[in-house]
């Protein structure tokens, strides 16, 4: 942007008179203000003790940990197995890789102006879905095949939130006109599906998956765990979405449906170039509070034995050879889901500024 | 007309899934030996038992019990892949064939062996459940416990032990019931309860997470019996004789002495029992569908009992178990394994 936006002006308060006005006014806000700043002072500074200055960052094994502070030397020399789980380290380049392309795909949106940016974008979600079924499976141009069983840690969680997303939203927009469909027998099927899965717990339906499914199935025949709990949580999450997109569909002012049937266009291409832009646009903030929402959920599959990042810190921390490191590992996991979520946020609030057209009131 | 129909769905499906089953119903053996490795059910992470390291590889006494069998198999203890199995799945991971072998810290019941068509093949840890307590407390038996405050581990055989123990001793208790290992002591730690109960494997790895270990003591009562062993799934008995012995293969190989440090030289030994064991002699392996030599992977790339058992458990790691009731009947335990012959 340059120099070619004013600044604001400057405020023309110095900053001891800022303090005087707003801090320091009167005898009550005086008191306030002392004890707010005793509060902070008194439990922020032994946080950041414990955080960074009485910490251990490196060392070579349990007993370099003697501190008062954090252990961060537990997570730095577990932080292969937290981001991979059991992927084998040969072939870890491929999920290095998989990583890469996924910041690629949207750091871009962050930046304005960067060139191509929506095509970046479009390839986040074509393309980087496509990648990573040839990369981390592997078994394909004589890539070595990783069993999923072996995914785990950071890794595993992406995998699990990105196509639990990815899957779930067409299929969200395809119950949720199907909903308004004037077919009765499509009405009532996706009325069925969606109150079905919409009422069930997540947790339920991974237990169904995971632990009664295999029973149902002739033995010998199984596929894979991370597969059932992943169409799972796929159909979970598209209920849900059907019921957002509703939302906005129901949003669109009727004229709109009319006009477009005067523009003579048929079923699709009148929702598909006229309801949905507007209807998906207006649910955005709904959107993606209910991604956010699946990208923490997915920490329950813990419960059905897969190991994402959770998992993986949950089962190390009772290493009897460290002391007590479950704060460091929990705090670890809080941040890694921090970082994630607060992307997803951001990105959203960005599209949502690309895409504003200035019919907000 | 409608009921008919469904009639004939029914049957249809049930015809499908017996031409199924049967189409399927190559040995475990031959399942595993097709696949190349040994399906291993194991715990989401228990000290000792089975846990991953730094590196991802799994560690412990219960995956060590794995990685023999694949040795006795293949001759290759690397040839084996571990399902960690929360509590709740693991025997229906082993009904539904998803997993081989179930070597997940589970204790021998009555009820397990008989009622969930699953067989125990021995006992690879004889638990028990215990007390650990605050010393301040001033307790040196259970028995003084009455009225206490006991913090337990979600999981119900704990907390219907400790109920069973104290109706039968007229004593009244309260329980605070955490959902894993870490909150347990958090909880102990900072005076919710002063009892920690769990089983005695576990007392030792949960009280080093004190911040004072010393403040506290394991009191010396054991209120439950825990066999804890290997599970197969019941109708294929070549499969439940080979996991059964390949750990009765390891016992009987610390009781004469043989380990992974001497075994090369053991070949050689005169003694007739050595050598039916490590299959310089005999056709032990052929009985059970394995090689002459199983013995000798075995002890060769996992060891002994006894080897298992310190490198995991014992005296200088961690957990710093005594052999107690593990040790060799011959050393006043009661690990005993029928004869190799």
């Amino acid at each position: 942007m340059g120099g070619s936006v004013m600044k604001p002006p400057v405020s023309r308060l110095a900053p001891v008179q800022w303090i005087r006005q707003n801090l320091f006014s009167t005898w009550y806000n005086t008191l306030l203000t002392l004890a707010v700043g005793w509060l902070l002072v008194t439990s922020v500074v032994p946080v950041f003790d414990w955080l960074i200055f009485g910490a251990t960052f490196s060392g070579d094994g349990p007993g370099d940990c003697v501190g008062k502070g954090a252990c961060w030397l537990f997570i730095n020399q577990r932080l292969n197995f937290f981001i991979y789980g059991f992927y084998p380290d040969a072939e870890q380049w491929r999920v290095d890789i998989m990583f890469a392309l996924l910041a690629l795909s949207f750091v871009p949106q962050f930046i304005d102006r960067f060139p191509g940016r929506t095509w970046f974008g479009l390839f986040g979600l074509t393309g980087l879905p496509l990648c990573g079924y040839i990369l981390i499976p592997g078994g394909w141009f004589g890539l070595e095949p990783v069993d999923s069983s072996k995914w785990g840690g950071l890794m595993l969680t992406l995998v699990i939130a990105y196509v639990g997303i990815i899957a779930s939203l067409p299929i969200g927009v395809l119950l949720a006109l199907g909903r308004r469909s004037e077919m009765p027998i499509i009405r009532g099927l996706c009325i069925v599906f969606i109150e079905v899965w919409r009422a069930v717990p997540l947790i339920t339906v991974l237990f169904m998956a995971s632990v009664m499914l295999p029973l149902f199935l002739p033995e010998g025949m199984n596929f894979e765990k991370l597969l059932r709990a992943l169409i799972g949580i796929t159909l979970w999450q598209s209920a849900y979405m059907a019921e957002v997109i509703r939302g906005g569909l129901q949003a669109i002012p009727r004229g709109q449906y009319e006009a477009a049937s005067a523009l003579g266009l048929g079923y699709w291409r009148r929702m598909g170039l006229v309801i949905l832009p507007q209807a998906l646009k207006l649910v955005i903030p709904g959107i993606v509070n209910t991604f956010i929402a699946l990208f923490k959920d997915t920490t329950l599959v813990l419960i059905i034995g897969l190991f994402d990042v959770l998992g993986a810190v949950q089962s190390t921390v009772t290493d009897p050879a460290w002391q007590n490191v479950a704060t460091e590992g929990y705090v670890f996991v809080a941040f890694c889901f921090w970082v994630f979520c607060f992307g997803i946020s951001r990105y959203s609030q960005n599209l949502e500024r690309k895409l504003d057209t200035g019919h907000k009131t | 007309m409608i009921k008919t129909r469904w009639i004939a769905v029914g049957a249809a499906l049930v015809i499908g899934a017996i031409t199924s089953a049967s189409a399927t119903a190559a040995t475990t053996l031959e399942n595993i030996k097709k696949k190349g490795h040994v399906q291993c059910g194991v715990t989401t992470g228990l000290p000792g038992f089975s846990q991953p390291d730094e590196k991802g590889n799994w560690t412990g006494l219960d995956v060590d019990t794995c990685r023999a069998v694949a040795a006795a198999v293949f001759g290759d203890a690397k040839a084996v892949e571990f399902t960690p199995l929360t509590a709740k799945e693991r025997f229906t991971a082993l009904q539904s064939g998803e997993i081989d072998v179930l070597s997940r810290n589970t204790t021998w019941t009555l009820t397990r062996d008989a009622s969930l068509g699953l067989n125990f093949t021995g006992v690879n840890y004889y638990d028990g459940q215990g007390f650990l307590v605050s010393k301040e407390l001033g307790v040196s038996d259970a028995k003084d416990l009455d009225g206490a405050t006991v913090c337990i581990q979600s999981g119900t055989t704990t907390e219907l032990n400790l109920a069973d123990y104290f109706r039968a001793k007229g004593m009244e208790f309260t329980p605070i019931v955490f959902d894993t290992s870490e909150q347990t002591v958090q909880g102990f730690s900072s005076g919710r309860c002063d009892v920690l109960t769990s089983d005695r494997s576990q007392l030792a790895a949960l009280r080093s997470k004190l911040p004072d270990p010393n403040s506290a003591v394991i009191l010396p009562n054991i209120i439950s019996k825990e066999p804890l062993g290997p599970v197969v799934r019941q109708g294929d008995d070549e499969w439940f004789n080979i996991v059964k012995w390949v750990l009765f293969v390891q016992i009987n190989a610390e009781e004469l002495g043989v380990t992974s440090a001497n075994v090369d030289d053991m070949k050689k030994s005169d003694n007739p029992s050595v050598k039916r064991l490590l299959g310089t002699d005999g056709d032990m392996g052929a009985k059970l569908g394995l090689a002459a030599d199983f013995g000798y992977h075995i002890i060769k790339q996992v060891g002994n009992y006894g080897e298992m058992y310190d490198r995991n458990v014992g005296p200088g790691t961690p957990l710093d178990l005594e052999r107690g009731l593990n040790a060799l009947w011959s050393d006043g335990g009661i690990m005993y394994a029928p004869p190799v012959r």
